[in-house]
């Protein structure tokens, strides 16, 4: 589920094709923000710790090469008063500090930036990443949170974050499918053809879903018909849905029109994946 | 220079359409869009010219020579990114996952990897009449955050008196967003009256907290959610966090996007709304 514009209702469609699905394993990786938790409200959930690698200086073993300062490419280390010093806020924890270290002085300790929350609700196994506060990037979070074991009947939903950046890419990457929620204004559009060409880039089938919006911006709808994008179906600006959503609320469980827009939805989905 | 960034937390709460009024109202002539990954306020700001343009080197890319590859695979066990991809009995960089780290460079036995810069976006200055600075992120690229320093460095240098500049800022809260906070005077918040909306301004608040900012928030299509918004301004009473106001939800909002104009020229209660915010803000920073 992509959209590269915020706000266009990634986690909506996520949350509402899941629950029809039923046997369905709902992943969020928009590890910054992640909201889907709060619509399926998971039960029994489980969470586990994840860690990125922060190097540490043994002085003792030091003999000051700077060989672990000079190779470092993100600045992350300085010499300060004869000694490395690490800076963890621009470590990449790429290793070649200590991979690089001619006496072994460079060790790596975890360090926890965010968790992965497993529970379910009813049939719908509900992933998320949550990213702790301050950290500059949830990579290794979204990482942890894709790395689940799916079965042949189920199928797999991944909410992206919003931008086309390496968050993104990260998610995309393992897909068989992209659905491209878009929201029908000049924002919703600009930001829509550059998911797009990230999709194309990676020679990803995918369709799109217009959702607070008609079939009349134009723009949208030639660009689609030029390329050759299937538009599966279009989700009208409803007050009652903004309303069921405000609340933390599934629409489809609440809305029988809404139900059948997403059954309809998850069959189109399932013939283009099989074609 | 006065800095003031408008931030939400979740995507799509109404920054850029705030930004642009914003704008109108305070006649600034500085601005900037540091949403790097998804940049759109350049749609409505009506700017007249063209850009100067300029490369956007965000940090290198392993290049693997086949012709001195002895396919060890060296690279491809040290590297903890997946950047090194073995196909065709090759093995190669993949680009998007490679970190420009140099651990492969490193470690290869017989010299066959070298780093390259490589472009990871563009940078865009608007400088004819009013000056606007904005960039673009090349696809699946990282290190936004060097990008939102690079966009906000060509603002300053570009701008130098006492006056206001308004900065769009990105959703969510890792790099982009922390490097577009650093030196701001101020962080506008457009919170969303839903509990997507809210656990999201939490959030961005806690992450503003750090860098000790001051900040204030307003709720945007305040009337979605009548109870929300009072949990909003609850919140913002208890940790004492100005509450600027509350903008309806308005369908003469994006009919005016749509054709490319900021709200700000339409007569409309949303218009009248952003007005009131913006003279609300003012006191706290001018």
């Amino acid at each position: 589920m992509l959209s590269g514009k915020g706000g266009t209702g990634k986690t909506f469609v996520s949350v509402n094709l899941a629950v029809t699905a039923k046997n369905a394993i709902c992943i969020d990786c928009d590890v910054e923000e992640p909201n889907g938790r709060l619509f399926l409200k998971p039960e029994e959930s489980v969470t586990e710790e994840v860690y990125t690698k922060l190097p540490q200086v043994l002085e003792e073993k030091c003999i000051g090469c700077r060989k672990c300062v000079d190779s470092c490419r993100f600045n992350a280390m300085g010499f300060i008063k004869n000694s490395p010093l690490v800076f963890p806020e621009v470590c990449h924890s790429c290793g070649a500090c200590s991979l690089l270290c001619p006496t072994g002085a460079i060790y790596e300790l975890k360090r926890p930036i965010g968790i992965v929350e497993r529970g379910r609700n009813k049939e719908v196994q509900v992933i998320t990443g949550i990213l702790n506060i301050g950290e500059a990037s949830g990579i290794p979070v979204i990482q942890n949170a894709l790395d689940t074991k799916i079965t042949e009947k189920s199928i797999m939903i991944i909410d992206c974050p919003p931008g086309s950046a390496c968050s993104v890419m990260e998610s995309v990457q393992t897909a068989d499918y992209c659905l491209l929620v878009v929201e029908a204004t000049i924002f919703g559009f600009h930001n829509f053809k550059m998911v797009y060409e990230l999709v194309s880039l990676l020679q990803k089938p995918c369709g799109v879903v217009i959702n607070k919006g008609d079939y009349t911006y134009y723009p949208l709808i030639n660009f689609c018909k030029e390329n050759n994008i299937t538009i599966l179906c279009c989700i009208p600006y409803q007050e009652k849905l903004a309303q069921i959503g405000a609340n933390g609320e599934v629409a489809s469980e609440k809305d029988d029109e809404t139900r059948m827009i997403f059954s309809t939805l998850l069959d189109k989905i399932r013939m283009e994946v099989r074609e | 220079m006065k800095k003031l960034l408008i931030l939400s937390g979740k995507g799509g709460t109404g920054k850029t359409t705030t930004t642009a009024a914003f704008i109108d109202f305070s006649k600034a002539d500085a601005f900037a869009d540091c949403d790097v990954d998804a940049p759109n306020l350049h749609l409505i700001a009506g700017m007249k010219g063209s850009p100067q343009k300029t490369h956007y080197y965000g940090s290198e890319k392993a290049i693997i020579d086949d012709k001195k590859c002895v396919d060890c695979g060296v690279c491809n066990q040290n590297c903890r990114f997946q950047g090194i991809i073995r196909a065709d009995g090759r093995y190669s960089v993949n680009p998007y996952a490679c970190e420009g780290c140099g651990v492969c460079m490193y470690t290869c036995p017989v010299g066959a990897v070298t780093m390259e810069e490589d472009i990871a976006g563009e940078l865009a200055l608007y400088w004819e009449e009013r000056l606007f600075s904005t960039a673009k992120l090349k696809m699946g690229r990282g290190n936004s955050g060097k990008l939102v320093t690079a966009v906000k460095k060509q603002l300053e240098q570009g701008h130098d008196n006492e006056e206001l500049a308004i900065i769009d800022g990105s959703p969510g809260i890792v790099c982009p967003v922390i490097a577009s906070i650093s030196g701001v005077d101020m962080v506008l918040i457009v919170a969303e009256p839903s509990l997507s909306g809210i656990s999201d301004m939490k959030r961005i608040l806690r992450t503003a907290e750090i860098f000790q900012v001051r900040m204030a928030v307003c709720v945007n299509k305040y009337d979605t959610c009548i109870e929300n918004t009072e949990e909003i301004k609850r919140l913002c009473q208890r940790e004492g966090i100005p509450f600027v106001g509350c903008i309806p939800y308005d369908e003469k909002v994006s009919v005016a996007v749509n054709e490319g104009h900021s709200i700000s020229k339409i007569n409309c209660p949303a218009r009248d709304a952003l007005y009131q915010v913006y003279e609300n803000i003012k006191v706290y920073f001018i």
